[in-house]
């Protein structure tokens, strides 16, 4: 159908694997309608999960490092759908383009000769940028007309600025973009990049349900029927926060929290059955109803 | 030195109050000076501003006096609405070549009589009253405008943008109106030239968290000196941009830019904390039952009688003081929802305002790193001018014969540009007196060998 395909190494983490299979399923059916072959590394371990922030701790590199010399072999770019995997990789490919030292040290620990020569992508932006949300408007089947969504972007993909950043980190734009061109209504409002609360969860349920709080009734109150997001642990504290929410906020109602994935997999006419809905604390398919059917 | 005699004549490039104060003072020593000015009128930045700390003076009304001693002075020449386009030669003999743009009026014709302005039918935005007011597409920047002659901006002018109107042209009593006119370049000779190209704002457009500018209720602290000014668009009365409602809660953001490696300049632009004080008094003056609140990461009032304001504006008007940053700035309804922390309490703070105030840092004036690159002269990593040492020559540069004074040198107030301003006037005129008596010298040697 699509003659000009696209193909390109993807890298899906181990959450894609596990919570978040949902966002890999509809993100590879979707990538495919869109013409893009996403072609999985054949072998590939976990990012690290973590930047580690002191300048000497090279050893924690050595397992994102290992990832990207996999992507180079079998290319020049990689996607990641993951934001936590991108930010890690993104940052590791970065020091060993520009920090000599780390370079051949992590050289000489995993064996290669990697100079960092690799773009690392968020998926996002392999949409934005090399498919181009014009081309995904023009593939839409199913627009979302009327549906009121807030995008949703935490920091993995906006900050640090100068590492990661592919948008404008106090006002990101690509997934309103996105959103648009499948025919939702993106609201405005001033929390798209405020923290989820992370991993403040395990130390402090009140202080995430309260961050959570803050993020989906600022949504809500501008309008939105869901939230849209790239991201799988902001997608898990901001869907499984409402229970807590609501024992602690009488009259909350709950809004459902979707990966961008998913909606852009039904505005594309796919079918959805294995988009993983039961993973959700807050079902989206009773929203998802408002649209009009293909 | 060159075989001809030096000429005593001095060039300034910057009208505002230091280039004003220094044409003075070496035109009253009895020297002539050409002072350029891009913009139709001189005055500078300072004709913008509504009161000056910390005596809360009004800025128009100490300005005038020189802005009409300035117009009237017989050994200055002003060209204004003219930009220096290329400097030759060197101290002693600068010929510079200065273009001059089209104003569509024959100034010497023109009486300023102001009735072109009033029948023009186009209004637009005003940068002069930034953005808060508008203005005629023939214009004056005020009504004290120096000198009183308007200008046609080509851009929006009806005529020129393919109508018919010629409004402008039928209503001059004088028939000073000249819609051919073109611009041209003249030519100066100076012996000597003084910078003093000012300051521009740090643009609210690089302010992310603060909402890059596209807040209507959000705005920099020249803009609410025009919303103070009586002569400004709201004719002194505090007014909220979006709805013209009196704001109630008003908070200011000092450092919004300023040092902040990172997100804007490292350095701190000197001024601020001194304006919002007499920004958040003033407002208090304005509205009694309003409430301001001012965050600062420290509050530098150095300088003579400075402390004793910012405590008389805490004080006396209640001003609350936050320690602290503002962490983000957006619209929450028809508020302006302002996100910051105390860090004396340690707490968040979060206000719903009615209007926010940016002190954003000073940089230099528009043009002052080409003019720098075309004199040959040094400039720091912000583009301000850089002394020949900064210690003991601090209006010298590193060309000779060119001085400079004012905010293009470094943040600054007022009276400190005027006493620098001072400064260069005195370098120019002590290399115009070493000329005199080398040249007396010379006259002498001659007279003894006849």
């Amino acid at each position: 159908m699509e003659t000009s395909q696209l193909r390109i190494p993807y890298f899906p983490g181990c959450t894609l694997n596990t919570t978040a299979k949902g966002f890999d399923t509809s993100l590879r059916a979707s990538a495919q309608a869109l013409g893009v072959e996403l072609v999985e590394l054949p072998e590939w371990n976990c990012c690290g999960a973590t930047f580690p922030l002191l300048a000497d701790n090279i050893l924690d590199l050595a397992g994102p490092a290992s990832v990207l010399v996999a992507a180079r072999e079998m290319g020049e770019r990689l996607a990641v759908a993951c934001t936590t995997c991108y930010n890690v990789l993104r940052r590791t490919n970065l020091a060993i383009q520009t920090d000599e030292d780390k370079r051949q040290k992590l050289n000489l620990f995993i064996e290669a000769q990697y100079e960092g020569d690799l773009q690392v992508l968020d998926f996002l932006q392999v949409l934005r940028d090399e498919v181009g949300f014009e081309k995904v408007a023009r593939t839409v089947k199913r627009p979302l007309t009327g549906l009121k969504a807030a995008a949703y972007y935490g920091c993995m993909v906006l900050r640090p600025a100068s590492e990661v950043a592919y948008d404008d980190p106090e006002n990101p734009r690509a997934l309103d973009d996105l959103l648009m061109a499948l025919g939702a209504e993106p609201i405005e409002y001033a929390h798209k990049g405020e923290c989820c609360g992370s991993y403040l969860a395990v130390v402090s349920a009140q202080a995430a349900a309260e961050m959570t709080y803050s993020i989906l009734s600022s949504a809500q109150k501008n309008g939105a029927q869901l939230i849209a997001t790239n991201c799988p642990l902001c997608q898990f504290n901001l869907d499984s926060q409402q229970a807590e929410i609501g024992r602690r906020h009488t009259g909350y109602q709950t809004i459902p929290v979707l990966y961008f994935s998913q909606l852009l997999g039904i505005a594309l006419g796919l079918d959805a059955d294995d988009f993983d809905w039961e993973k959700h604390s807050v079902d989206p398919r009773p929203v998802l109803e408002l649209v009009e059917p293909r | 030195m060159q075989d001809k005699e030096p000429i005593t004549r001095a060039l300034i490039i910057g009208a505002g109050i230091a280039g004003m104060q220094a044409a003075l003072d070496i035109a009253n020593s009895g020297y002539e000076v050409v002072l350029v000015d891009k913009l139709p009128s001189i005055g500078g930045r300072m004709a913008q501003l509504s009161e000056t700390f910390p005596t809360l003076d009004c800025a128009q009304c100490i300005l005038t006096p020189r802005t009409v001693e300035v117009g009237h002075h017989d050994r200055i020449k002003l060209v204004t609405y003219s930009e220096v386009e290329e400097v030759a030669g060197q101290v002693g003999d600068f010929r510079v070549r200065i273009r001059r743009h089209p104003a569509y009026v024959n100034w010497d014709a023109c009486t300023g009589c102001g009735l072109c302005q009033e029948k023009c039918p186009k209004r637009v935005v005003s940068d002069f009253e930034r953005g808060l007011g508008r203005r005629k597409a023939i214009y004056t920047l005020s009504p004290q405008a120096v000198p009183n002659r308007p200008v046609l901006d080509r851009e929006s002018c009806l005529h020129f943008q393919g109508d018919r109107c010629r409004v402008c042209e039928k209503v001059c009593p004088v028939g000073a109106i000249d819609l051919e006119q073109e611009g041209n370049t003249i030519e100066e000779r100076a012996g000597c030239i003084v910078m003093a190209t000012g300051y521009d704002l740090y643009s609210m457009d690089r302010l992310g968290e603060y909402g890059h500018g596209d807040l209507a209720n959000v705005i920099d602290g020249l803009a609410f000196e025009r919303m103070l000014s009586a002569s400004g668009p709201t004719a002194g009365k505090i007014l909220r941009p979006s709805d013209g409602a009196e704001p109630k809660e008003v908070v200011f953001v000092q450092c919004a830019g300023s040092r902040d490696p990172e997100l804007g300049v490292p350095y701190c632009s000197k001024i601020c904390c001194m304006s919002t004080a007499k920004h958040a008094m003033l407002y208090k003056h304005r509205v009694p039952d309003g409430q301001a609140y001012v965050f600062y990461i420290d509050v530098r009032s150095a300088g003579k009688h400075y402390e004793e304001f910012v405590v008389r504006t805490v004080e006396e008007n209640r001003t609350i003081y936050l320690r602290g940053k503002v962490s983000r700035v957006f619209e929450e309804g028809d508020k302006v929802a302002v996100w910051g922390v105390d860090t004396l309490s340690d707490r968040q703070v979060e206000i719903s305002a009615d209007l926010v105030v940016l002190a954003t840092p000073m940089i230099p004036g528009g043009g002052t790193v080409q003019l720098a690159k075309m004199l040959g002269l040094h400039a720091d990593e912000a583009g301000f001018l850089s002394e020949f040492d900064a210690s003991m020559q601090p209006v010298e540069t590193l060309r000779a014969g060119v001085f400079m004074a004012g905010a293009c040198v470094g943040p600054k107030d007022i009276p400190e540009t005027v006493a620098q301003a001072s400064g260069a006037a005195a370098k120019v005129l002590s290399t115009f007196a070493r000329w005199g008596k080398v040249a007396e010298g010379e006259a002498a040697a001659r007279a003894e060998d006849l």
